[in-house]
């Protein structure tokens, strides 16, 4: 059983003891094991890590848009105290928008082309909270007065082809918007802009989040973006949570080694750390998920890896009120 | 310009056509690369960084002839680079080599590594085939890769071997400069230190000198020793790294540095939610072309053009009021 690290009384998202399963030419095998999570109203929560850690494929099983060849397997997901895997299809599309939506990286995908920002908002709008035509449109646009898009009412009869990278991320994040969910999951939202329009991004997220009282689960695999706007941070690696704490412990004092060498490996100080010249290189790569090693997956490429490590996985503990590792040699803070 | 310089590039300039309607007439022109002057020493690392369609990328291609410049003299260990020629690009090509963002596109799949980095060495006939393929195992070592893979395809190798890969086919020539565009971009975090280490680890050894492009400033202000910020294909700012990152002098820097996050929790930015709205190279705006979107704009800069002009401290800066 997946430890929690908080109480999942009342929270708007509670995912205990998940596994997602991927069914394809290696034969089945887990891209996301033991993964537990609770999020509150108002919250932000950061899951960060690298390429194939499962952090994609959490957020999408928080929808139930898990791609054909995933599925969860084992565990529970519940959204407002409603358990999401058992509900009949019909619901869940019923809930999407309306008590939890998402935002996409890259919007130019994940908008449809032929259809205005206007429309597509409306459309949602029409759906869920069966509007009129004409009253559903000026929702359309009330939402993306919401979120700063400028000349809202020109740019809602715009394609999305015809808007700039930032504003088509400002048209999704108001399609996400336009139902008022209580939970928002946001999928590297800023990681395809510029930096100049990721800052104006990470600070409309956070402020409407702040105004909405909204559960915010955010995707990342940028330590920089976790610091900028999270209250409680996961760590994963190879489909596990390896690290999990608020914000400011995770930076003031990480103790899993996989955690210590991502900071040690951004080349800017860290909270008020020395730079460095040399940048901390984890030596290695990632493990492929049908190939887990048999202990700790990150063992291979950990510097402080014992014998244990090799041979029985660390479950995650609380190694300081509040800071939960999976990791037998943790770094003692 | 002193001719202490490895490699200079004097008002380099790249003109796109752009072309509309039935007859593909041009109706306008797209300024990628427009006036551009830097110059870079011996074993120096000079980045170029901005923003999207800022024509950075497009400036390294220019330099190795990848697209052929509209203007503008680039001249390299003394001599100036005619008109990028075949024959005259031979020597050139040999002593400038790049390093692609994307190590997935820019090797063929269906050949093995070791003929991907071999391809220079036979192109210009460097020693007997045997000699050919020791030395393709020497790179590969000198890399970080193991020899005994050479025989694998790309798709073999992951993302981070393959940049390796890459940088091993620069290598192979012995060149003075590699062009190194996004190198690092597309490379997870932990990845991404591995191959910075291994260019600064190259750098130390054989004395290359690196023009660095990036959109990343953490990296750049590890990577370089001196940096030029360039915005709509112009160069804003150009100052040794300490300098520039210490105190920047134009309003672009300035955004770009503060746009990046701190890594610090407990003193986050407080990031502006309003949009504003980023011209691009083909409706840029009149006089600066940072006017549109820069909190010190008065009358002048929306009709004058600052030149890049020298400071007190040595950087050059193009702003009417910094």
């Amino acid at each position: 059983m997946a430890q929690l690290a908080t109480s999942t009384v009342g929270a708007a998202i509670a995912v205990k003891d998940l596994e997602i399963r991927i069914r394809g030419d290696r034969g089945s095998y887990p891209v996301v094991a033991d993964m537990a999570l609770t999020v509150e109203r108002g919250e932000t929560l950061c899951i960060v890590g690298e390429s194939g850690c499962g952090k994609s494929m959490t957020a999408l099983s928080l929808l139930r848009l898990l791609p054909d060849a995933a599925s969860a397997s084992k565990g529970s997901i519940e959204i407002n105290g409603e358990d999401f895997l058992a509900m009949p299809e019909r619901r869940v599309e019923d809930l999407r928008g309306v008590e939890i939506a998402m935002i996409f990286q890259e919007p130019l995908t994940a908008l449809n082309p032929v259809l205005t920002i206007g429309e597509q908002i409306a459309e949602s709008v029409r759906r869920h909270k069966k509007l009129a035509h004409k009253a559903a449109m000026a929702r359309a646009i009330e939402t993306l007065q919401l979120v700063q898009m400028p000349d809202p009412a020109r740019r809602a009869k715009q394609f999305p082809h015809e808007l700039s990278g930032g504003q088509r991320q400002r048209a999704m994040i108001a399609l996400a918007l336009a139902c008022d969910p209580k939970i928002l999951v946001a999928d590297e939202p800023t990681t395809a802009l510029d930096v100049t329009v990721q800052a104006q991004i990470l600070g409309l997220i956070s402020d409407l989040q702040k105004r909405l009282g909204t559960a915010l689960v955010l995707i990342t695999h940028d330590l920089g973006v976790v610091a900028e706007v999270a209250d409680r941070v996961v760590v994963m690696y190879a489909g596990r949570r390896v690290e999990e704490a608020s914000v400011y412990d995770l930076f003031e004092h990480p103790i899993h080694p996989y955690t210590l060498g991502l900071m040690g490996a951004i080349p800017r100080p860290v909270a008020g750390r020395p730079a460095t010249e040399r940048l901390v290189d984890i030596a290695g790569t990632v493990p492929p998920p049908w190939d887990l090693p048999k202990g700790c997956a990150f063992a291979p490429r950990c510097p402080r890896a014992s014998a244990r490590c090799h041979e029985e996985r660390p479950p995650l503990e609380e190694k300081r009120p509040g800071h939960f590792a999976a990791c037998w040699e943790h770094v003692d803070a | 310009m002193p001719d202490t310089a490895l490699l200079s590039v004097d008002d380099l300039q790249v003109h796109f056509p752009v072309r509309s309607g039935v007859f593909q007439r041009q109706s306008a022109t797209v300024k990628a690369v427009d006036g551009v002057s830097f110059s870079i020493k011996r074993g120096e690392t000079l980045s170029l960084v901005g923003e999207s369609g800022c024509g950075k990328s497009t400036t390294g291609l220019a330099l190795l002839g990848l697209v052929k410049p509209t203007g503008g003299r680039v001249r390299f260990d003394g001599a100036e680079i005619g008109s990028f020629r075949r024959r005259d690009l031979k020597d050139y090509r040999r002593r400038v080599q790049i390093v692609f963002q994307d190590p997935f596109s820019s090797l063929n799949p269906r050949r093995r590594v070791r003929d991907a980095i071999r391809v220079a060495l036979d192109i210009h006939g460097v020693g007997s085939r045997a000699e050919r393929d020791a030395e393709v195992a020497q790179l590969m070592a000198r890399v970080g890769l193991r020899p005994d893979q050479a025989d694998n395809f790309p798709h073999q190798f992951s993302g981070g071997q393959r940049q390796r890969i890459g940088i091993a086919r620069a290598l192979a020539l012995k060149p003075d400069i590699i062009v190194c565009d996004e190198p690092v971009s597309a490379l997870d975090v932990s990845v991404q230190a591995q191959i910075l280490n291994l260019l600064a680890d190259l750098q130390r050894d054989l004395g290359i000198a690196y023009l660095f492009i990036s959109h990343d400033l953490g990296v750049v202000e590890h990577i370089s020793h001196r940096v030029a910020v360039m915005y709509l294909g112009k160069i804003v700012e150009i100052a040794p790294k300490a300098l520039l990152f210490a105190a920047p002098t134009h309003p672009y820097t300035t955004m770009l540095t503060r746009a990046a996050p701190t890594l610090d929790p407990r003193h986050r930015h407080s990031f502006s939610p309003s949009s504003d709205d980023v011209p691009s190279a083909i409706n840029k705006p009149s006089g600066c072309p940072f006017h549109t979107r820069c909190p010190l704009a008065t009358e002048v800069c929306k009709t004058t053009e600052p030149a890049l002009t020298e400071r007190p401290d040595g950087r050059l800066a193009a702003c009417h009021h910094r």
